[in-house]
């Protein structure tokens, strides 16, 4: 009964944030799981699946476009808001703050280039990539 | 033990300590530490986790490798005074955020309630004023085991927390009680009860106003920090109630109350679980004071009836001007034993003191004049919004004196909430209450034109005879606690 997570509940399916809208913050999940969806003209490609602890839309944070990808979740999910003013002017005092985004970020840089590699690979290689989307981004 | 030395370090290091140790003073500092450094950090309430946590994290980033102890005596699974560090329990929707950006994610144990709103009240009105986003991003905790007589394991303290965070990432926790500091052979030296203690490179003491420890740097043996504060006391108590009556009654949101009462700054009536915290802030507040409040109309109106008063109580000190250097060589004071934020967001203030010192600690130098050149201007910076706070604060004598200008706030921010575009005296009140923003921020808002113009509008309207509309709340009425809400 204790309603102890904090951020906004999210349904089974329901949009966190929708790809091609402006955005302007980012968001941490603080329970459950989320899915990573790229829309194209052939349909919905599933990017990745983020658990508690991970961020997504940070993007918005340093630049001024539109959402790359929707964000929906996958069962209930609990997701806070952090929004861009509030992070940048802490940033200004403490760059440090920037650090650990620019870690998750280049930590997901990495984890693309692998996908790269393997998908370039060959198909055999381009199959077993499908095995390992749970943890793309 | 390090020493004096040339370099910040010895060349080795990844492209992250490039970019870490960019733009660094081309001066050197007169301490750095160097691998094998020992640190010593005193209390392990918030700024001591915070400054250990993100200490060890930097250390790691540029490769140095330190040692660092936690002295703190008391174990905070404990309920009551035993394992609290005796405050109100609200992380401030902005630390929410910014800890959850640091990776720092409070979880369902520590927090007791999600905040999502907050009910405003006055003598005669109230008004609930809803977050900006409409999510919980403020977080009521116990710093400890929860009050008197009320352990619960699937509880967890906040406190203690934060020093399973610092401790996973390579602090060692000394329970330990710490009795003084002196200087020996140009190194501090912790005291403990009868007992000398270690020598360190660097003590940091983050324990907080309700202890004398700050004064027990001996001064005649080295440097000390000027480390006097001005404080005044406050009072916190905790009711008890059916967890499913706290949800009625006050659901997510946290109760601030404006009363006339002289010497009282304000009140905040904060749900936790099957608990209620009352916050109360003033001058010279004492028993009588206390009764008073719980006895005006606005509290009667909110307070549950069925509650078990008080299953605690206690009366911390809060600080209301910070130390005037609160460094010295090898020595840096953080939280609330340095500089803190007046009336709220203490805890904010701890999570920035502390990251600021552990910075200058790791980048720039332990020497006196590295904390005065990097530390300094955090507390500065602090002050000078703390300044600003007192202005406000005094303002809002207007308030107790006119109930006309209660009326009209209350009247333009309950009109505000459900309508589009900028909410200026909601937001205002949020910041205000919450402490969410800096006081300066809140200062530029009501300074803006459309303020005023709204406030004076307002102003007007509630003059007028036949405008106030009071409406009831669903849940407060269910249980019978008459609510009233201006629209």
């Amino acid at each position: 009964m204790r309603k102890a997570t904090l951020g906004q509940s999210y349904a089974d399916g329901e949009a966190i944030v929708r790809q091609g809208e402006m955005g302007s913050s980012m968001y941490v999940v603080q329970a459950g799981e989320v899915e990573v969806i790229r829309e194209a003209e052939d349909g919905e490609h599933r990017l990745a699946v983020l658990g508690a602890g991970d961020f997504f839309g940070e993007m918005s944070i340093f630049e001024r476009e539109v959402r790359s990808a929707t964000v929906r979740a996958l069962g209930s999910a609990q997701v806070l808001t952090v929004d861009k003013r509030t992070l940048l002017r802490r940033i200004k005092e403490d760059p440090f703050l920037a650090i650990n985004i620019l870690k998750g970020m280049s930590k997901r840089i990495r984890e693309l280039n692998r996908e790269l590699v393997r998908a370039r690979s060959g198909p055999a290689a381009g199959a077993d990539m499908k095995g390992s989307e749970g943890r793309t981004r | 033990m390090a020493h004096r030395k040339e370099s910040m370090r010895n060349g080795r290091g990844s492209a992250l300590e490039g970019l870490l140790t960019a733009g660094l003073d081309e001066g050197k500092s007169r301490f750095t530490l160097e691998d094998g450094a020992r640190i010593a950090v005193v209390g392990g309430g918030p700024a001591g986790s915070f400054f250990s946590y993100f200490m060890l994290g930097m250390a790691q980033a540029v490769d140095l490798e330190i040692e660092l102890d936690i002295y703190e005596p008391r174990h905070f699974s404990h309920a009551g005074p035993a394992g609290c560090n005796h405050c109100g329990g609200i992380i401030s929707e902005s630390l929410v955020q910014i800890l959850a950006a640091e990776g720092i994610n409070l979880p369902a144990t520590v927090v007791q309630r999600g905040i999502a709103s907050y009910v405003v009240h006055t003598d005669e009105d109230a008004v609930r004023i809803e977050s900006p986003v409409r999510e919980q991003r403020i977080a009521s905790v116990f710093r400890g085991n929860g009050p008197r007589g009320g352990a619960d394991t699937s509880r967890e303290s906040f406190d203690g927390y934060l020093l399973a965070m610092a401790a996973e990432r390579g602090a060692r926790v000394v329970r330990r009680l710490v009795s003084g500091v002196r200087w020996v052979d140009g190194a501090p030296r912790l005291e403990h009860p009868g007992a000398e203690g270690a020598t360190y490179d660097l003590i940091v003491l983050a324990v907080g106003v309700n202890s004398n420890l700050t004064q027990l740097v001996r001064a005649d043996s080295g440097p000390a920090p000027a480390a006097s504060t001005r404080t005044t006391r406050t009072y916190i108590c905790a009711f008890q109630a059916d967890q499913q009556l706290v949800q009625d009654v006050l659901g997510n949101s946290m109760h601030v109350f404006l009363p006339t009462l002289p010497r009282l700054e304000f009140a905040a009536l904060v749900p936790k679980g099957e608990y209620l915290t009352l916050v109360v802030l003033g001058d010279d507040i004492d028993q009588e004071l206390i009764s008073d409040f719980l006895d005006s109309a606005a509290v009667r109106r909110c307070l549950p009836k069925q509650c078990v008063p008080m299953v605690c109580n206690c009366a911390p000190l809060i600080n209301l001007r910070g130390a005037d250097r609160p460094y010295a060589d090898r020595l840096v004071l953080i939280g609330d034993s340095g500089v803190t934020r007046l009336y709220k967001d203490g805890i904010g203030a701890a999570y920035r003191t502390a990251k600021s010192a552990a910075e200058t600690a790791v980048l720039h130098g332990v020497a006196a004049e590295d904390f005065e050149r990097h530390y300094r201007p955090v507390c500065r910076s602090i002050e000078a919004d703390n300044t600003i706070g007192k202005l406000i604060f005094g303002t809002t004598h207007l308030f107790k004196v006119s109930s006309h200008a209660r009326r009209a706030a209350l009247r333009m921010a309950a009109r505000e909430q459900g309508r589009k575009g900028r909410r200026r005296m909601s937001s205002v009140l949020w910041n205000l209450f919450t402490g969410s923003a800096t006081y300066r921020e809140i200062l530029k808002d009501t300074l803006h034109p459309a303020f005023g113009a709204g406030f004076v509008w307002n102003l007007a309207a509630s003059l007028r005879p036949g405008r106030r509309e009071l409406k009831g709340t669903g849940g407060a009425h269910a249980q019978g606690h008459a609510r009233p809400v201006v629209r």
